[in-house]
């Protein structure tokens, strides 16, 4: 287990390789449809600070808001990550984000911008909702939430030892890609005889 | 004539709603521990199977939702004859809403044209709720959460499929599921359990396809034919090797339930609702006496 801190640098970032199973703790924000798409509409400056050499979340939680209007994560796990593909290249360059964390890995397109700005695709363990959940120690602020609702607002979180596998590296490699092409072999077999 | 307690039922709905969300099925369970012993010591698809069952009993002790999406929640009734529909109805909706304010669902209905989220999980269409009527004299009321990963990785085929070589027989049935999964990998939360609709028209094949992911894992089909091709394609895509979350392992799907239909002349569905290893549904049926029961 490889332990990471965030705010976190590029170099260190590269130092990942596929397979390496990771625990983060530290500042990273959650954002999934709605919100890449407003981002690639807007571009907003106050992301910047939330961002730069952070992570992103692909994440919808399940909330509960408190009587003196904190906010905590009831159930955290990831969301599909490919739906995502259109835009993450070019956020993650943008805004200098070191990492993605979802689930079922990502294209052609973002693992080209992984090499290219210096990013990883971290995969968390979809369904694991209610022990993520755990993981996320400090709903820090929420942003857009009535605009977005709650699966689709920016939620800025603290983690602490949140668990992920880095499937996605910098320097091409994607176990994605290499369970796909062997299992497209067998297919092909049980197909075709 | 049945008559039943309304807010008794309300609050016996709640109950259903919160089992769904947070209290994996024992059968469901059971697969999942026999898929983490079939994975060699120190593979990623040991380590994922085991935080997946420790998830699970979390999400049981704390009663909190095992997923965070908390899905389409669909809903198969049954009642005697004379008991209202609509009234049923508004109960589970009212019961809907009252489980998002204790956090068992997320807010999960989003008006498809302005992009709004309803807040209370109820919409147009949502909750999906579908009824019949039959000769007992008591009601059950079944439900499962569906999320949007494994419900995107769904897909119906029309046969003949000539790229795959895929005919208008269980021969082709075979080969379009195998192509279905193959595409699938990960995305849907592997392991999968597979619903299969054999026929119909376009929607009738899909309902028939969820419908089948009421059955019991460890049931047999009634229809021997349908039995044999549940095993085999089981032990076949199994060989696909994409294994829990797509990291690669022995379990790709935990099961494979099918049914057919009648079907036009010029017309072959396939239809294949996956669903992931979060596989939550519970029932409840209330006799004439108001006592309730979950399964």
């Amino acid at each position: 287990m490889i332990k990471l801190q965030l705010p976190i640098s590029e170099a260190a970032i590269r130092e990942l390789k596929m397979g390496d199973e990771v625990l983060i703790s530290g500042l990273m924000v959650t954002a999934r449809d709605a919100a890449h798409k407003y981002i690639h509409e807007n571009w907003p400056d106050w992301l910047k600070p939330i961002m730069e050499n952070s992570m992103i979340y692909h994440c919808g939680p399940v909330v509960k808001k408190h009587e003196d209007g904190s906010w905590s994560f009831v159930a955290a796990g990831p969301t599909t990550s490919i739906r995502e593909e259109p835009y993450e290249a070019a956020v993650m360059e943008y805004y200098k984000v070191r990492a993605v964390i979802g689930k079922g890995g990502m294209g052609e397109k973002t693992l080209a911008g992984l090499a290219k700005s210096g990013g990883v695709y971290l995969h968390a363990i979809g369904g694991l909702a209610a022990s993520l959940a755990k993981s996320v120690v400090k709903v820090k602020a929420v942003y857009m939430l009535e605009e977005l609702g709650v699966p689709e607002a920016f939620w800025h979180i603290e983690v602490k030892d949140f668990p992920a596998v880095v499937t996605m590296d910098s320097h091409g490699g994607s176990l994605h890609k290499s369970i796909k092409a062997h299992s497209d072999e067998v297919a092909k077999k049980l197909i075709f005889g | 004539m049945f008559q039943y307690d309304e807010r008794k039922l309300k609050d016996q709905l709640l109950e259903l709603i919160r089992l769904a969300a947070t209290d994996l099925p024992k059968d469901v369970v059971e697969s999942i521990q026999a898929a983490y012993t079939d994975e060699p010591e120190g593979s990623a698809a040991k380590s994922v199977f085991g935080m997946i069952l420790k998830n699970i009993e979390l999400a049981r002790a704390e009663s909190t939702p095992i997923c965070q999406d908390t899905g389409t929640n669909i809903y198969l009734v049954y009642i005697p004859e004379g008991v209202g529909m609509r009234k049923l109805t508004a109960l589970i909706k009212e019961a809907t809403a009252e489980a998002v304010d204790k956090s068992y669902l997320r807010p999960n209905a989003v008006d498809s044209l302005t992009g709004k989220n309803s807040g209370n999980n109820i919409g147009e269409g949502q909750p999906s709720i579908h009824f019949e009527e039959w000769d007992n004299d008591f009601i059950e009321i079944k439900l499962m959460l569906k999320g949007g990963g494994c419900e995107n990785v769904s897909t119906q085929y029309k046969l003949p499929d000539v790229g795959l070589g895929a005919g208008r027989d269980l021969d082709g049935v075979y080969k379009v599921i195998v192509d279905a999964v193959n595409q699938a990998q990960g995305l849907g939360c592997a392991p999968g359990i597979l619903g299969i609709g054999i026929g119909g028209d376009r929607a009738a094949s899909h309902l028939g396809a969820k419908t089948q992911l009421f059955r019991k894992m460890t049931d047999t089909n009634s229809n021997p034919d349908l039995a044999v091709l549940e095993t085999k394609l089981k032990r076949d895509l199994n060989k696909l090797g994409v294994g829990p979350m797509g990291f690669g392992g022995n379990t790709t799907v935990m099961g494979v339930k099918m049914g057919s239909m009648h079907r036009l002349p010029a017309s072959f569905f396939v239809s294949i609702s996956y669903m992931c290893w979060a596989y939550r549904r519970h029932s409840m049926t209330l006799n004439i006496n108001g006592e309730v029961s979950y399964d």
